[in-house]
């Protein structure tokens, strides 16, 4: 089964969102997500200061078989990508939901993330899903 | 649902992720398709191929048919058990389908033929075996197993029976041999050193377990991709079809043109296009960070008359009307037609068919943006080296 934390929300396309202490949020892609793609090889996230509309294709995720866009689940401001993927893409692999995050940003729309799942409701996404 | 070899329950026991491959439900891996991919170029892994097909043709006159239906020459066999690899081409020089011929006595040889074209060989050699009074037989009761290696053969030999295991241990590259329903060859798809043994299916899954208790690794078709590819050997589909003849797909090594009088099929058409300044198959390795795949677009400056590399022109105008410039300076497009990220040299690496004339420098256009890369000679990794510098 997959892993998925009860404080964090998610998109139907499988990011996650974390709100941080700071009001800006943090973003990557879930368990599941990182599971399906398997061995991740190559990552590619936003520059700084980019700004971002909720659902827009701003990360691309490369695993030895195909590569995958990440859409920012909010709407605002890049503020920092993470740059240890660039070496290391398994870490995204590894611990998808710590040391694998994607790229932060200071939202300016704080309903984007209400309209965002919950854990108990990714979890019957993901169970529907696979029937 | 797809078709399943003998071996599927085997595979989901052991954890595989499943995918379609040619209309069967194939492991693409079990957990980590580079932890995969390591196992064979540093010890040993296999893979279950028995969704190609194993077809047996027996006559008098087979070896002729042979030398009619296939590119490549059977009359250079004449040890029994020795292989050739070999494409079978349409009479436009298209590839049908690449290979692997198995001579076994002068009435009887085997041929090896991909998952995904089984139906259309089968169809293509029956039409043509009729002529010939050959018998085609596919052998639908056989299972196979590659297992690839530096440690490959030594981790299968004790498997074998006694009568077997002695012939099989003497095998040179690219030879096989025969005991009972069993045959063991040494070939493979990986670059690395090891067997292929085709085997009654009912057998398959204690072979299989009793190869895993020797320590072989199972693999699936996502690490067979990048050890293949690493190998500089072509995948069926990919970077040749039947749109593309084995002259342009880095396959002229297998078109024997002599002896002179062997008629061949897609003799004429490929004698046509012989010393044409036509496509050629490359390989790439690409200078940046980033992923090569099939079809993204290749931009090639092409070498002018006098061997210097001629710029890339400016891209050409929307505007119709602009004067158009000569051929030989303009920027020419190809086409990666296999793309990987290559876990032994930690680089993306593809195959690519680009203008006969290409410079050595090329861009990748990869989500819209130009990347450079390099053209080099596969193939990129054998027997557990890297041969490219990068």
């Amino acid at each position: 089964m997959s892993n998925i934390p009860s404080d964090l929300r998610y998109t139907k396309s499988h990011e996650w969102v974390r709100r941080e202490q700071n009001g800006t949020v943090a973003i990557g892609i879930s368990d599941h997500a990182q599971s399906a793609l398997g061995d991740l090889v190559f990552v590619e996230v936003p520059d700084v200061g980019r700004a971002v509309s909720a659902g827009e294709a701003c990360a691309v995720v490369e695993s030895v078989k195909a590569a995958s866009d990440v859409y920012s689940p909010v709407s605002g401001k890049v503020i920092a990508g993470n740059a240890a993927l660039a070496a290391q893409p398994e870490l995204l692999n590894q611990d998808p939901y710590g040391a694998g995050w994607l790229f932060r940003v200071q939202t300016n729309s704080p309903a984007d993330e209400a309209g965002l799942m919950s854990a108990a409701d990714y979890a019957n996404y993901l169970a529907d899903s696979a029937k | 649902m797809g078709l399943k070899t003998a071996l599927y329950d085997t595979h989901i026991l052991q954890g595989a992720k499943i995918v379609d491959f040619g209309g069967w439900d194939m492991p693409l891996h079990y957990g980590s398709q580079i932890e995969e991919h390591h196992a064979v170029r540093r010890d040993a892994g296999m893979f279950d191929v028995s969704h190609m097909g194993v077809v047996d043709l027996s006559g008098d006159r087979v070896r002729d048919f042979l030398r009619r239906v296939l590119a490549n020459d059977v009359g250079r066999l004449t040890i029994p058990g020795k292989a050739l690899y070999s494409c079978m081409l349409l009479p436009g020089g298209g590839v049908i389908d690449d290979l692997i011929v198995y001579f076994i006595s002068d009435t009887r040889f085997r041929v090896v033929v991909n998952a995904s074209t089984r139906d259309k060989d089968l169809a293509w050699i029956s039409r043509h075996a009729a002529d010939f009074a050959v018998t085609v037989a596919l052998q639908r009761d056989l299972a196979m197993i590659a297992i690839q290696g530096p440690n490959a053969r030594d981790k299968t030999l004790p498997l074998l029976a006694p009568a077997l295991r002695d012939s099989a241990r003497a095998l040179a590259p690219f030879s096989g041999a025969a005991f009972d329903s069993w045959f063991v060859a040494r070939t493979g798809y990986t670059g690395e050193d090891g067997f292929e043994v085709m085997l009654p299916a009912g057998e398959a899954a204690k072979t299989w377990n009793a190869l895993r208790a020797q320590g072989i690794q199972p693999a699936g078709l996502g690490a067979r991709d990048t050890l293949r590819l690493e190998a500089g050997m072509n995948l069926y589909g990919n970077d040749m079809d039947e749109q593309h003849h084995p002259l342009e797909s880095g396959l002229a090594w297998t078109v024997a043109f002599e002896p002179g009088g062997r008629d061949f099929i897609g003799r004429t058409a490929l004698e046509g296009l012989r010393g044409a300044a036509g496509d050629r198959l490359v390989g790439l390795i690409l200078e940046e960070r980033g992923v090569l795949r099939s079809h993204q677009k290749v931009v090639v400056a092409v070498t002018a008359r006098d061997g210097a590399a001629v710029d890339p022109a400016p891209p050409p105008r929307a505007d119709a009307t602009a004067p158009s410039r000569a051929d030989a300076t303009a920027p020419r497009t190809g086409e990666v037609t296999s793309g990987t990220f290559s876990p032994t040299m930690n680089r993306s690496i593809a195959l690519a068919r680009v203008p006969g004339a290409a410079a050595s420098s090329v861009q990748v256009e990869i989500r819209g943006k130009m990347h450079a890369a390099r053209i080099v000679k596969p193939p990129f990794v054998r027997h557990g080296k890297v041969l490219i510098p990068v």
